[in-house]
């Protein structure tokens, strides 16, 4: 005990003028990795491997969900799996049904493409992902998934669930990928009113059942119920998807524009299981040229990613 | 010995760390995910104040880095935030420490506080700022929890003999 009361009192005269000069050293050298994690991609190695580093950890954070999942997967009753594969065979029946038209209907759509000499539509290519039960900060709607580097996920490539567009990548890793939400404060993705054709920009509200519709003007024909699609126009989500559902619609005359809110279609709060996709590369070559060439160079704004 | 002491001491540190980032990403329903103390920040404060020496701004500043990616935030802000209240918490121990518990609660307010302003000031710079009042919850709840806190790692320093 007395050599503990030693080692206890040994502190007080250790510590002097140094640690100023730390935290001076320390301040500056976060500031310029904040500066250049906001700006550039020059850490993303460094976030990776101590991505590596942490991954045990939100494995074991994680374990007691997906044990639980496993269970109730093993456990389940023979009676109850038999009724859950009628289920799906049914579904399946119907979904197949619901592809012939569809294939059908594609088919004609590249006829009739052709015809124009327009652009093909490209194809994509999608992987299943799962979410890691792990909480981020409550503040910016990012989720954890177990797909990353390894299984070719890259910065920036949209994430779909069963019912629409979900989210991007702001950080891959080589085995898990942070998704940052479309109903991110920081986030905002080109759409298009499925009724209508008119393009504006669905922005994250920070709620996850609502995001805003920007810039639409008082007068612009909208009605509640209408549903919203990519528009494929920032070049990061593939044009077509369903992305949301106009709730709100509020036109006020001494305003610049009408306040309109919808509700995302995918199940932010709910999917488990997502879908990264993959577009295949397009050919420029075959884009008729504009009619009007600008002197500005390249016209088309990237306004889809605004992560930070 | 005293070097074994030292190392058996450095494991409980870093074991406490630990289990402070796993309840910082522990899944939660949404509305308790607005009231989840600071524990990183609480633990570091602890160990600032019972040993100064061993813990201060660097390990404040490597438990940040950690906490950025372990939340998915800008790389640096926790760090930069750790590093401050390690700092104050350094320069304060001697008083701290012989606070009554709940006077030592309203320091861990404002020295959270303090690196939620932080925080929320670079969330600002980047454009990124918090729209609601309950950002600054996890302020009053670490306070909260903070006596509890203090008894638990005081026990276990006693116990294994950290110094």
């Amino acid at each position: 005990m007395f050599e503990y009361e030693v080692l206890a009192i040994k502190p007080l005269f250790a510590y002097g003028q140094a640690a100023g000069i730390r935290l001076a050293f320390l301040l500056a050298s976060s500031i310029g990795l904040m500066a250049v994690d906001h700006k550039y991609d020059y850490l993303d190695g460094i976030r990776s491997s101590l991505a590596i580093l942490i991954y045990p950890v939100q494995q074991m954070v994680a374990f007691p969900v997906s044990a639980g999942n496993w269970m109730g997967e093993n456990l389940t009753s023979r009676d109850s799996l038999l009724k859950k594969i009628d289920s799906l065979e049914s579904q399946n029946v119907f979904l197949k049904a619901q592809m012939q038209k569809y294939t059908s209907l594609e088919i004609e759509n590249m006829r009739l493409r052709d015809l124009l000499d327009a652009a093909e539509r490209t194809g994509e290519k999608v992987l299943a992902a799962e979410l890691i039960a792990v909480d981020l900060d409550p503040f910016s709607h990012k989720v954890l998934i177990n797909k990353g580097n390894r299984h070719n996920a890259f910065k920036g490539q949209p994430v779909l669930d069963a019912e629409g567009v979900f989210g991007q990548t702001v950080h891959v890793t080589p085995i898990t990928s942070v998704i940052m939400l479309i109903s991110d404060p920081s986030h905002a993705l080109p759409v298009q009113i499925d009724r209508t054709g008119l393009r504006t920009i669905a922005a994250g509200t920070g709620a996850m059942d609502k995001l805003e519709l920007l810039h639409i003007p008082n007068n612009a024909d909208l009605k509640v119920g209408d549903t919203v699609s990519s528009s494929g126009l920032g070049g990061v989500f593939p044009q077509g998807y369903p992305v949301a559902e106009i709730i709100s619609f509020e036109s006020d005359p001494t305003q610049p524009y009408a306040r309109v809110f919808a509700t995302p279609k995918a199940r932010l709060d709910r999917s488990r299981e997502v879908l990264l996709v993959w577009r295949e590369k397009t050919k420029i070559e075959e884009v008729p040229p504009a009619p009007q060439v600008s002197k500005k160079g390249n016209p088309k704004q990237e306004v889809s990613a605004l992560a930070p | 010995m005293s070097e074994n002491k030292a190392a058996q001491g450095t494991s409980v540190i870093i074991l406490t760390f630990l289990l402070a980032m796993i309840l910082t990403i522990l899944p939660m329903p949404e509305w308790a995910g607005y009231i989840r103390p600071e524990w990183v920040g609480l633990v570091l404060v602890y160990w600032c104040m019972a040993l100064p020496t061993r813990v201060n701004v660097g390990v404040g500043w490597v438990a940040g880095i950690i906490v950025d990616v372990l939340n998915g935030s800008l790389l640096g802000q926790h760090a930069m935030a750790y590093a401050v209240i390690a700092y104050v918490t350094v320069k304060l121990h001697k008083q701290i420490r012989i606070y009554p518990l709940w006077q030592q609660a309203l320091s861990i307010f404002t020295l959270i506080a303090l690196s939620q302003l932080l925080i929320a000031w670079i969330r600002g710079i980047v454009g990124d700022a918090p729209n609601s009042w309950l950002y600054w919850l996890p302020s009053l709840t670490s306070a909260v929890i903070w006596p509890w806190l203090y008894l638990l790692l005081r026990d276990v320093r006693r116990k294994f003999r950290v110094s």
